[in-house]
């Protein structure tokens, strides 16, 4: 580690000593000549006088002729005393400013103010690399859930965005780049307090480096890493990183789940949702023949997942040497009414505008609605800047990369048991997905659920633990009571029951609780706030359970107990 | 020959022969101990200081520290000789002058194990 003092004191080196030398040859030659007093006897002036004098005159404070008047020998010598000093001290001065503004230095002080804020932390992190559009979003996302991250960008006027931005915590950033180990070391890498590392930068080298890096370093860190292509992801997969987050295939087999079923795509979109956005409607997406613009990597994950739920689309791509579309496929950008009518798009029911310029995409929904306005409108949004043009465009779905992925990375986050739940969700039917968004629908109101876990142990939800340690028999049911009064509901219900390797999906409500269950829970974000006190007050607890209100001190304890017949005491 | 190791050795060898020079002599009596050679010492003791900041060396580190000591030591004898001169009621005493020559032999110890540091260092580096 660099120290900033002595880095300073170096660099200052030779004005400190000019000021020695200055202050040395002046104070002596005070004390050399020989002056008068006011009696007009010979005094000579002492190392203190000589001192004080120069430190005065040096400074430009000018006290005057201490401590008797001056002779011309004197005044000759205070002369080029002024000369001297002033021009020294100037000199020095400028040079501390200059010192101090130096790119090097300040590259310095700011590591440093980077690497203290990290080791001050003492609540866990983690540590996200690259704040593009997708770390803006998951970093706001954590920090609105109290989750605190540490951010590295390659791009100073980025990190500058986050210290603009008005997050309810300190977020410290580095301008750096987070493919050199150093320099996530720096953010904390071995950290006792980071719970993992989430790679999002735009190269998929320097996130596959991060995910080696995070691997070696500290081999059980969860690492989380964005990869936009599929070689990249295998790569990754190869050496046990955690979840990989392609945006193209988490999109396109959305897009295939809404295609069969309509309701299971929605409860995904609801599950994953950000805190406090509003609550998507249901699509339909209609069954026939498609037209898809762009066979770039996004054009080939949605092509083929089109295909496996028997939908056939014609493909319209503007370099054909370079991407290699199948047989039939239309050449040209899919902007002109020419290329758009020889695709068929008179008798399509569907387009995709999937190519990565966002001119070219909105241009491309433009004509097509032109030429048939009943199309299934999808778009791909590549820049975040764009928001006001795809939200004006009118479209049916749009997939925004950074949305994609900063909510997927978001749910694995806070709620682990989301993943799991979701897995098991897909083995269900439509039916059963449309019967539970109907439920939660009617529970949740106009913004997405809040999805939590909750793990009955001594330190998550020592009321109920302790309940259920006396013998208390509680069911899922009552943890829904509402701590006001216990015959109403709280908004909310449990989607998922974990008993060691048992799992029951929407656990019916009459269940009984056993001390080590996890559950994952959805509901209104009142209802959680209200749960808490039922998890962790005693007392509201025993109201809830029992209906009868506990006394709470020792004194009344006390008196209900003696009220009570000798063979009930405790 | 290296320019930046013989101003440095010279200003702390200085510092060490002026402030010994100002040391010998009878403890109590001031007219063995000359004010100017006590002046030089700690000009020479503070530029050998300044010399040594910014060196991160362990070896450059430890000089910085006993130089800062000299620094000190010195610093403190003068703030007693103007005491005596300009703000005692009886002047100078052989008490004070005692004073101040015992501070100054503080600093020449420490000015002697920079010298010491220094010549170790030096025997170290065969070339």
């Amino acid at each position: 580690m660099h120290n900033v003092l002595f880095l300073l004191l170096r660099r200052l080196r030779t004005p400190l000593i000019l000021l020695i030398s200055v202050y040395a040859v002046t104070v002596l030659g005070f004390v050399l000549i020989p002056g008068v007093d006011d009696q007009g006897q010979p005094w000579a002036m002492g190392f203190f006088h000589a001192f004080y004098v120069v430190s005065y005159t040096a400074t430009t404070i000018g006290f005057g002729e201490l401590p008797y008047l001056f002779n011309d020998a004197q005044r000759l010598w205070l002369t080029f005393t002024i000369y001297a000093s002033v021009v020294t001290w100037i000199y020095s001065i400028g040079a501390v400013l200059t010192a101090v503004q130096d790119p090097a230095f300040r590259t310095v002080r700011v590591e440093n103010a980077f690497r203290r804020a990290v080791r001050r932390m003492h609540e866990p992190f983690y540590l996200v690399s690259g704040y593009g559009d997708t770390g803006t979003l998951l970093v706001k996302a954590l920090a609105e859930s109290g989750i605190q991250s540490v951010v590295i960008d390659a791009d100073q006027d980025r990190i500058n965005t986050l210290e603009l931005e008005e997050l309810p915590m300190v977020i410290p950033a580095l301008r750096g780049d987070a493919a050199h180990p150093g320099t996530l070391l720096l953010a904390g890498l071995e950290n006792a307090y980071c719970k993992g590392v989430i790679a999002l930068t735009n190269s998929d080298a320097v996130n596959l480096k991060i995910a080696i890096a995070a691997e070696l370093l500290r081999p059980r860190l969860a690492t989380l890493c964005r990869a936009d292509t599929q070689d990249i992801a295998r790569n990754m997969q190869s050496f046990g990183t955690d979840h990989i987050i392609n945006a193209f295939e988490l999109f396109a087999g959305r897009l295939a789940m809404a295609l069969h079923s309509p309701g299971m795509y929605l409860l995904f979109e609801w599950m994953t949702a950000a805190p406090h956005e509003p609550l998507r409607e249901p699509i339909f997406p209609p069954v026939g023949r498609w037209v898809l613009c762009g066979y770039g990597r996004f054009g080939k994950a949605v092509q083929s997942r089109l295909a496996r739920e028997g939908v056939v689309a014609t493909i319209i791509e503007a370099d054909p040497a370079r991407t290699l579309p199948p047989e039939g496929s239309v050449v040209g950008r899919g902007t002109e009414a020419d290329t758009l009518l020889q695709a068929g798009i008179k008798d399509a029911v569907g387009i995709v505008a999937g190519t990565d310029n966002d001119a070219t995409n909105l241009s491309i929904i433009m004509a097509a609605r032109e030429l048939n306005p009943n199309l299934f409108k999808v778009a791909r949004q590549n820049e975040h800047q764009n928001d006001p043009l795809f939200c004006a465009a009118d479209l049916d779905l749009l997939m925004q990369r950074s949305n994609v992925i900063a909510h997927k990375i978001f749910a694995l986050l806070t709620t682990p048991l989301l993943t799991e739940f979701l897995d098991l969700a897909k083995q269900q039917g439509n039916d059963w997905a449309n019967q539970l968004v109907s439920r939660l629908g009617g529970l949740i109101g106009d913004e997405a659920p809040e999805t939590w876990g909750l793990t009955i142990n001594p330190a998550e939800t020592p009321a109920i633990y302790a309940g259920l340690h006396a013998g208390q028999r509680v069911t899922i049911g009552d943890l829904w009571r509402d701590p006001r009064n216990r015959e109403a509901r709280l908004p909310g219900i449990a989607l998922l029951l974990k008993r060691g390797v048992l799992e029951w999906v929407v656990p019916d409500e009459s269940m009984t609780l056993l001390r080590g269950d996890q559950l994952l829970l959805a509901g209104r974000v009142e209802a959680r706030s209200q749960l808490s006190w039922i998890e962790r007050n005693h007392n509201s607890f025993a109201y809830l359970v029992t209906g009868q209100e506990r006394p709470s001190g020792y004194v009344w304890e006390w008196l209900v107990n003696r009220k009570r017949p000798l063979s009930e005491r405790k | 020959m290296n320019l930046e190791k013989v101003i440095f050795a010279f200003f702390i060898v200085l510092a060490l022969t002026l402030n010994f020079g100002f040391y010998v002599g009878e403890i109590d009596n001031p007219v063995h101990h000359s004010i100017y050679e006590l002046y030089a010492a700690l000009v020479v003791s503070l530029i050998a200081t300044v010399l040594k900041l910014g060196d991160r060396t362990h070896l450059g580190a430890v000089l910085l520290a006993t130089s800062l000591v000299a620094d000190l030591q010195l610093i403190a004898a003068t703030l007693v000789w103007v005491y005596a001169d300009h703000i005692a009621v009886g002047g100078m005493t052989p008490h004070i002058m005692t004073a101040i020559v015992s501070l100054s032999g503080g600093a020449v110890l420490a000015n002697l194990t920079s010298v010491v540091l220094l010549v170790a260092e030096t025997i170290a580096i065969r070339r």
